[in-house]
């Protein structure tokens, strides 16, 4: 005891004893969180082999000792009573949630069975999503074994638009896949931000950011959260970001503030773009004989290499001719003239956007100030690409980071290009004090791996080339049957959404249930809640999973589907294949995936078991490998037909090798660990990590960390380890010629061309230089019946479905409101705790609302996903969420209004297929008194496979206190 | 505050059971009703058992009823600690009472001194009851200098009125303690009135801008709970009657506790033989119907400053 | 001893919360119910923990507040646990005992072993910072996680109160209120650190840190009479002039 745990417990004789000095635990296991996918490292403390409580690891790179709220309500998700117990065949109706327990010897038969027969006839017929895994890199080169051109994860109804906006401007995305520079910024904009998968580091940011005094602009129709502590908020009104950032772009050009040295160093702007109205070439880079875009060099008067930055005098405009005789102007030139126009003058701008011209001059004008006037240098020497060696690195600090409030509209894709441009000009990508990259990223614009399973790819028991999910870089990379319909079952990667870059979720079951473009035999889901809170058009989508053949059979046969916990979608599936829950499985967290890597390391991790499961359930990893041995896919089985990983998905990680030497991790690699990123399997390989604390991150050496994109050092490292396929700088592509490329095929050039009818979206959507347009379901419906713009926001404390399951977690928010601005709500006649009829084209639904200053006008809001279906999640068929929350799923279509000869495309973006959640637009009504208040609609209570009766009471913890002195 | 039933109970009862004790004793010093045996034997047994069942049912609402004995102990801090001792100490010296009024024939001078003794520590124990509740900086309802008194009152008064139909009833239609009931019904009825002005009219302790201290931008308004069912600290302290209801019950607890009883004490001096005593228990039993919604409201209406949390622009 | 300490502690331990930076993300919150559930006010009993009506006892809160109209308004996340007053009812209130504030450090806690549950401190307390925990039968509170501050089995750094442990923004800062050098105290009087609802007198220890001033259009110096903006012509040929001055090289 120390002095002053002495005095504490007995310092003054009448005070009690305090037992200030108990041993909280016998042991430490340090691993990696799941509460939510931003993967923070994690202690769990054990007592008495049970888990005492969880912090944070103050070593690990994502988080630094932090938690948040959910991850501190670990213990409660690990002993929630909705845990699945054992492998379930569906008894009665779907949707009657009527099971009976089986042997997960019974269940792997038949899913063999039934997958076994798909793949040996025609392998599309198996559609294999994923939901909120980390896996994708074992889940998805499952699917390519398999041989289905049917998998994606949620990445096309989560936020592809910030990962193909960036991955196709700049190699890089703010998903993950960067960060801002919180320790040097003195500018930061946040569009479109409630929480974000960078849970705690933005919180962390955030703090910082505030102790240094830096300004934080938030862009959001809502202040809450992040939003309401920004110095300043601009009320947004939802799907006009593009124009507001195309303002301040405006701005930047009429005042002449652009770095234009660092245009021509890093970027496209100076590359000429041939002008030959009607060409198969208009709109294409010039090229020099060795496909090398060219631009215009004053000095010589002549075309010159692009890249031969050191030695030219860039024009930046002016209509030039080409020895060839052609016509090209640099792209700088299409972007002044776009963005010089009136369209984003902000006076233009001001009433769409619902922010005051002024306050858009004010804004660009702090921008240019703080990038132009308060640039920052670190003492740092760093060579670029092209050899040349700067004493310095210099940042203009001015960082941006975005999300869903972007993506999530059918102009997401242009939007997020427009606020990556805006950062392009102000010059702060991967600069101190700007946006910041996380290895492995940056990539090549667009990364080089395409997406494969095209037509002639797909045959029975074949695995397809290469892994499913890619970029296209051309028409010609889609995946497309002659007659141009989509060879997915999402449509992913068809004329309907060319760069849908990971699939189209949101779609599967909806095209499934219509048998458009083809029905499917089996539907494989893992993690995702599809038939409740992500899906779109939720009565149409249950409709299709119970929707039957006049045979009486399903029109969707067979649902496999891995949960961990009795989710709504449990009742809809066929055979359960019942999860564990993250303390008790092994997962890799893989830089062959969506790894953790932080700017300044590249960062990998693992989860593994810190306690054992007391139910007859089996990590996924390990029954997908499983299967993969039954079903003899190749990488899943020797050649002698034994299972390639008899020691499951530990077996895997540490074994598995993609390409030589590069497996799912890429800490102590080589036999005796020796080697980082390149290297042979090493058996010891797990037990360095346990040891380390679940992670391994090699950190970048001061020269590599900023300019990584030209950065020589950087480069040549990103090689060695396997990130790169050579050194080549990532150039930003301000142009897109991958998007001309679309439009020239809409003109009909190039062998793959859209049918007669994609030609005109083609055309409008695939503008090389990012535009804004309204976001289409506002266009395509009566906009003034439905006035007012619908969304929804994350809480911080809940992740999706899972936190009502939660004891902790569902007393902070078990029902939700909706929330709307008490201006707008006075003139309709309502007030606060009304309840209210909420109405878009497809359905309506009923809630309670919540006035409130801080919320753009025009919209109304609720938090996401606390709306509960009566029965699941081992809840009182009363409780709060059935009753009293709602939904906005209910509201959103998953196919806008017919168009183009009765076609409906999905209400997703044109470019990327992203689901367009906030495009929503509704009408608010005042309901009239009823007798019961609660929400509408409620559905029948669906059966549990998970205890109904609960405990009364829970006193978790009493074994550690007092109770056991 | 939440109206528990128990502390109604206890309150009133209590209130009753030691404003008994406390004019028995009066009367047996004062009242020449020392000379009848029954209104020891029944009186003060009656009076120890009200106080009894109001001690008996604050205990109900305690999560640990067994470590009770602890309460007295901090009588140098605790109105509540003090309460307990004063109660254990009157109910005490009240047993005495009724013993040697029951038991002990003969010299009234003893059971004049106990009954001074017991009215004293009666009237010290009402008053700290009272104090539990005036002595709450927290709740501008009861932190008023008359709330203790009107304990007082009230505790007297319901005494009165009992100790008059008891003495119809065992005492051979003695009458005097009627005339007494029906001045301090009236002194009650009149500090209620008082009472529910002044705490109506009392400026608010704290309001949702000095709570939080965010009134120096502006209106402070929830935008959110912490919890979206109520806590403890709402289903305890956030109760809330509406206006009209209160003011309905107001006169109802006015109309109960004291017009009622004071027209039928009148009829019970006035009448004769049967209908003299059921009009003087009519009154004793509409009185306590009437504490009981005057106690309720006494909770239910006080409202506490932690509601400034919670969305009470002041309290 | 219900009564309060003859001599109020030099030390005086607390949280000075920081109103500016607070995202009302709930990890003090749940930090602070995960600690505790084990802790030496175990457990947090929660009723109805799946059913129709979930509550428990926490012992820290996160309100959010909607604040001021229009332009002027903004939000605020606002965290609620017990201030540690110096001179609070809910400990001389108390008649078993079980309430008292250590001489010591001036924690406020609750003896579990000796309170009876009567809620009359939850009364005193005019902050809601107590809660009864209807299962346990006795009186829950905010502890300062004094079974971590002198832990000697937990690593120096992590001697902190669990909720201050877990901020992932850093709003929450613990150190001692009564040394005016320590740097809580030094941040108090830095950024006007206030008591909350000082009219009860009960001189809470924790302070709050107010939000700061906005830097917005509601601040911003008004924008100078509009100067004249050019025909977008004119705007692109001075562009394109600046560009090929710069390019020059
Ligand atoms: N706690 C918690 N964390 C999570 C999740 C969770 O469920 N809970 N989910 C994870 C997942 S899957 C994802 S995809 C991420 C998403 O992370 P976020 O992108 O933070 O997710 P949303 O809650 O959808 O937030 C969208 C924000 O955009 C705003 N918004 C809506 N429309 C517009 C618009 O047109 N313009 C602007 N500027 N803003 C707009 C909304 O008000 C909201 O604040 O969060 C991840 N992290
Ligand atoms: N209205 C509206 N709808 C939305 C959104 C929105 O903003 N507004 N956001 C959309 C977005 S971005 C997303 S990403 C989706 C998210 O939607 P989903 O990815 O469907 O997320 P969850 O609802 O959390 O469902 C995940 C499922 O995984 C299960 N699960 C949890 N842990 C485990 C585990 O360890 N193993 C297994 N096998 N299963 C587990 C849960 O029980 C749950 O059933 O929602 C979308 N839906
Ligand atoms: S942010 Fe996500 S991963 Fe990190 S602690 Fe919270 S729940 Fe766990
Ligand atoms: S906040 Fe409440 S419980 Fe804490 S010391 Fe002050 S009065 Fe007592
Ligand atoms: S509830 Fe416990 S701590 Fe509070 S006053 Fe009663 S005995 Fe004291
Ligand atoms: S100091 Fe400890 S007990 Fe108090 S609020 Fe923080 S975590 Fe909870
Ligand atoms: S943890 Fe920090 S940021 Fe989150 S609610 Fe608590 S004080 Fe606020
Ligand atoms: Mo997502």
């Amino acid at each position: 005891m120390t002095d002053s745990s002495m005095r504490a417990s007995g310092y003054q004789t009448d005070e009690p004893v305090v037992p200030v000095d108990t041993n909280p635990a016998d042991e430490i296991k340090r691993t990696t969180c799941y509460m939510c996918a931003c993967r923070c490292g994690i202690q769990v403390h054990l007592k008495d082999g049970k888990v005492r409580y969880i912090d944070g690891n103050r070593n690990h790179p994502v988080n630094r000792g932090v938690i948040c709220g959910k991850g501190a309500s670990g213990i409660m998700q690990h002993i929630a009573p909705s845990r699945l117990r054992a492998p379930l065949l569906r008894v009665g109706e779907r949707g009657s949630g009527e099971f009976r327990e089986i042997s997960w010897e019974e269940a792997l038969k038949v899913a063999t069975g039934w997958l076994g027969d798909v793949r040996a006839t025609d392998p599309r017929k198996l559609a294999f999503f994923t939901g909120r895994d980390q896996s994708q890199s074992l889940t998805g080169w499952w699917a390519m074994q398999f041989g289905t051109p049917n998998f994606a994860a949620h990445g096309g109804f989560c936020s592809v638009n910030m990962a193909a906006g960036g991955l196709y401007t700049f190699g890089g995305a703010f998903w993950e896949f960067g960060d801002p520079d919180w320790d040097h910024t003195k500018y930061f904009m946040l569009f479109g931000v409630a929480e974000d998968h960078s849970s705690n580091p933005i919180k962390i940011g955030l703090g910082k950011l505030k102790q240094r005094g830096a300004k934080v602009v938030a862009v959001n129709p809502v202040r809450t959260g992040y939003n309401a502590v920004a110095d300043e908020w601009v009320g947004i009104k939802p799907g006009t970001d593009g124009l507001f950032v195309g303002a301040l772009i405006h701005e930047l050009f009429r005042t002449s503030q652009v770095d234009f040295d660092y245009l021509v160093r890093y970027t496209n702007a100076h590359w000429l773009v041939v002008q030959n109205p009607g060409g198969a070439d208009d709109g294409l880079f010039a090229r020099n004989a060795d496909g090398k875009p060219l631009c215009w060099d004053k000095r010589s008067g002549k075309a010159a290499l692009a890249s031969a930055i050191n030695d030219i005098s860039p024009s930046m405009h002016g209509v030039v001719t080409l020895d060839d005789g052609r016509k090209a102007v640099p792209s700088f030139q299409l972007m002044a003239e776009r963005y010089l126009g009136k369209d984003y003058a902000p006076e233009t701008v001001a009433a769409e956007c619902g922010i005051n011209a002024d306050t858009i001059r004010r804004i660009a004008a702090e921008l240019a100030d703080v990038a132009f006037r308060q640039q920052i240098e670190l003492p740092v020497k760093w060579t670029d690409w092209t050899g040349k060696t700067h004493d310095t690195i210099v940042g203009r600090p001015v960082s941006m980071h975005a999300m869903r409030g972007i993506s999530a509209h059918s102009n997401g894709f242009h939007t997020c290009r427009l606020i990556h441009i805006l950062q392009i000009l102000l010059g702060t990508i991967d600069v101190p004090g700007g946006f910041r990259y996380k290895p492995p990223y940056p990539k090549a614009v667009p990364p080089g791996n395409k997406p494969q399973g095209k037509a002639d790819q797909i045959k029975p028991n074949t695995p397809l080339p290469g892994m499913n999910l890619g970029f296209v870089h051309g028409p010609e990379d889609l995946l497309v049957n002659p007659d141009g319909s989509p060879v997915r079952i999402d449509k992913a990667y068809s004329w309907d959404a060319p760069l849908s870059a990971h699939g189209l979720m949101h779609m599967v079951i909806t095209n499934a249930g219509l048998g458009d473009p083809y029905p499917v035999e089996v539907l494989f889901m893992y993690m995702a809640n599809m038939s409740w809170n992500s899906t779109m058009n939720l009565g149409a989508t249950l409709e299709y999973l119970t929707a039957k053949k006049p045979d009486g059979t399903y029109k969707i046969p067979k649902i496999i589907y891995s949960d961990a916990y009795s989710s709504e979608m449990v009742a809809y599936a066929d055979l359960i294949l019942p999860d564990t829950t993250y303390l008790e499985r092994y997962d890799c967290i893989s830089l062959l995936d969506r790894p953790i890597s932080e700017p300044d390391s590249a960062a990998d991790a693992i989860r593994f078991p810190v306690v054992e499961p007391d139910r007859d359930v089996r990590g996924f990893q390990e029954v997908l490998i499983d299967l993969g041995g039954r079903l003899k896919l190749p990488g899943f089985t020797n050649a002698d037909g034994t299972p390639r990983y008899p020691g499951g998905y530990a077996d895997y990680i540490v074994n598995h090798e993609r390409t030589p030497g590069v497996g799912p991790l890429a800490g102590w690699r080589g036999e005796n660990g020796e080697s980082y990123g390149v290297g042979k399997p090493n058996p010891k390989q797990l037990e360095k990590y346990i040891e380390n604390g679940a992670f391994y991150a090699h950190h970048l050496a001061p020269d590599q960390r900023y300019y990584k994109h030209a950065n020589k050092a950087y480069l040549e490292w990103a090689k060695s380890v396997g990130f790169a396929g050579n050194t080549d700088p990532i150039v930003f592509q301000l142009y897109s010629e991958t998007l001309q490329k679309f439009r020239l095929a809409a003109r009909g050039h190039g062998k793959v061309v859209p049918p007669a009818s994609h030609r005109d979206r083609i055309e409008r959507y695939f503008d090389p230089l990012p535009f804004w347009y309204a976001p289409f379901e506002g266009t395509m419906i009566d906009d003034r019946a439905f006035p007012m713009h619908a969304i929804t926001q994350r809480p911080m404390h809940m992740y999706h479905s899972w936190g009502s399951q939660n004891a902790w977690l569902r007393q902070i928010t078990a029902a939700n409101r909706l929330f709307m601005s008490r201006e707008r709500a006075a003139k309709l006649g309502i007030e606060d705790d009304d309840w209210v009829f909420v109405s878009s084209h497809i359905g309506r639904v009923k809630c309670q609302v919540r006035l409130m200053e801080g919320v753009n006008g025009d919209t109304v809001w609720t938090w996401n996903a606390i709306g509960k279906r009566a029965g699941a999640w081992a809840l009182d068929k009363d409780a709060p969420e059935a009753r009293k929350g709602f939904l906005l799923n209910h509201l959103i279509t998953e196919l806008l209004p017919a168009r183009d000869g009765g076609y409906r495309y999905s209400n997703s973006d044109p470019v990327t297929g992203q689901a367009a959640w906030y495009d929503l637009r509704v009408r608010i009504e005042k309901a009239p008194p009823a007798e019961i208040d609660e929400t509408w609609p409620i559905y029948e209570p669906i059966g549990s496979p998970t205890p109904t009766r609960t405990p009364d009471v829970s006193n978790f913890g009493i074994e550690f206190g007092r109770g056991r002195k | 505050m939440h109206p528990a039933y128990s502390v109604i109970v206890f309150t009133t009862f209590s209130g009753a059971g030691f404003g008994l004790m406390a004019v028995l004793g009066l009367g047996a010093v004062f009242g020449r009703i020392a000379d009848f045996w029954a209104i020891g034997a029944v009186g003060i047994a009656l009076a120890i058992a009200l106080a009894g069942i109001g001690l008996l049912s604050s205990t109900f609402h305690l999560g640990h009823p067994e470590r009770a004995w602890r309460a007295f102990s901090q009588w140098r801090s605790s109105w509540l600690s003090r309460e307990g001792i004063a109660a254990v100490a009157t109910l005490g010296v009240a047993g005495l009472l009724w013993l040697v009024w029951t038991f002990v024939p003969g010299p009234g001078i003893v059971i004049g001194m106990l009954g001074i003794a017991t009215a004293i520590l009666a009237m010290i124990t009402v008053y700290t009851t009272g104090m539990i509740y005036q002595s709450l900086p927290t709740i501008k309802a009861w932190h008023q200098p008359i709330v203790a008194p009107i304990y007082i009152l009230l505790a007297l008064t319901s005494g009165t009125v009992i100790a008059h139909a008891l003495l119809l009833a065992l005492a051979e239609g003695q009458r005097a303690f009627g005339l007494a009931g029906m001045g301090l019904l009236a002194a009650s009825a009149l500090a209620k009135i008082l009472y529910w002005n002044r705490t109506d009219a009392a400026a608010p302790i704290a309001t949702a801008g000095s709570a939080t201290g965010l009134g120096r931008f502006g209106t402070v308004r929830v935008l959110e709970w912490p919890h979206t069912q109520e806590n403890f600290v709402m289903r305890e302290m956030g109760y809330k009657v509406a206006r009209k209801h209160s003011a309905q019950l107001r006169r109802s607890s006015l109309l109960a506790a004291f017009a009622i009883p004071f027209v039928l004490i009148l009829i019970s001096i006035f009448g004769n033989g049967l209908a003299a005593l059921a009009a003087a228990f009519g009154a004793a039993i509409s009185m306590m119907a009437g504490l009981f919604v005057e106690r309720w409201l006494f909770f239910a209406e006080a409202k506490h400053v932690v509601t400034t949390f919670y969305g009470a622009e002041a309290a | 001893m219900t009564t309060l300490p003859a001599t109020p502690s030099a030390k005086k331990l607390g949280l000075v919360i920081d109103l500016d930076t607070c995202v009302g993300c709930q990890a003090c919150a749940t930090s602070c119910k995960e600690w505790n559930t084990g802790g030496y006010s175990a457990p947090l009993s929660d009723m109805e923990p799946y059913g129709a009506d979930p509550h428990g006892a926490w012992l820290n809160r996160i309100h959010s507040y909607d604040v001021g109209d229009g332009a002027a308004s903004r939000t605020v996340h606002f965290p609620r646990s017990c201030l540690h007053c110096e001179t609070p009812a809910c400990v001389t209130v108390c008649p078993t005992g079980a309430s008292y504030k250590r001489a010591e450090d001036g924690i406020v806690l609750v003896n579990p072993d000796t309170c009876i549950g009567c809620k009359l401190c939850s009364w005193a307390c005019g902050y809601g910072a107590r809660e009864y925990d209807y299962a346990d039968g006795v009186m829950k509170k905010c502890t300062l996680c004094v079974d971590r501050i002198y832990n000697t089995h937990l690593p120096e750094e992590d001697r902190i109160p669990a909720c201050v442990r877990a901020c992932p923004t850093g709003a929450r800062h613990y150190g001692d209120l009564g040394d005016p050098e320590s740097k809580v105290s030094k941040l108090v009087a830095e950024r006007g650190g206030y008591d909350l609802m000082p009219e009860l007198g009960y001189k809470p220890v924790n302070k709050y840190l107010p939000p700061r001033p906005r830097r917005d259009a509601t601040t911003a110096a008004k924008p100078a009479p509009q100067e004249q903006i050019d025909e977008p012509r004119t705007a692109i040929e001075r562009l394109f002039a600046f560009a090929d001055k710069v390019l020059s090289r």
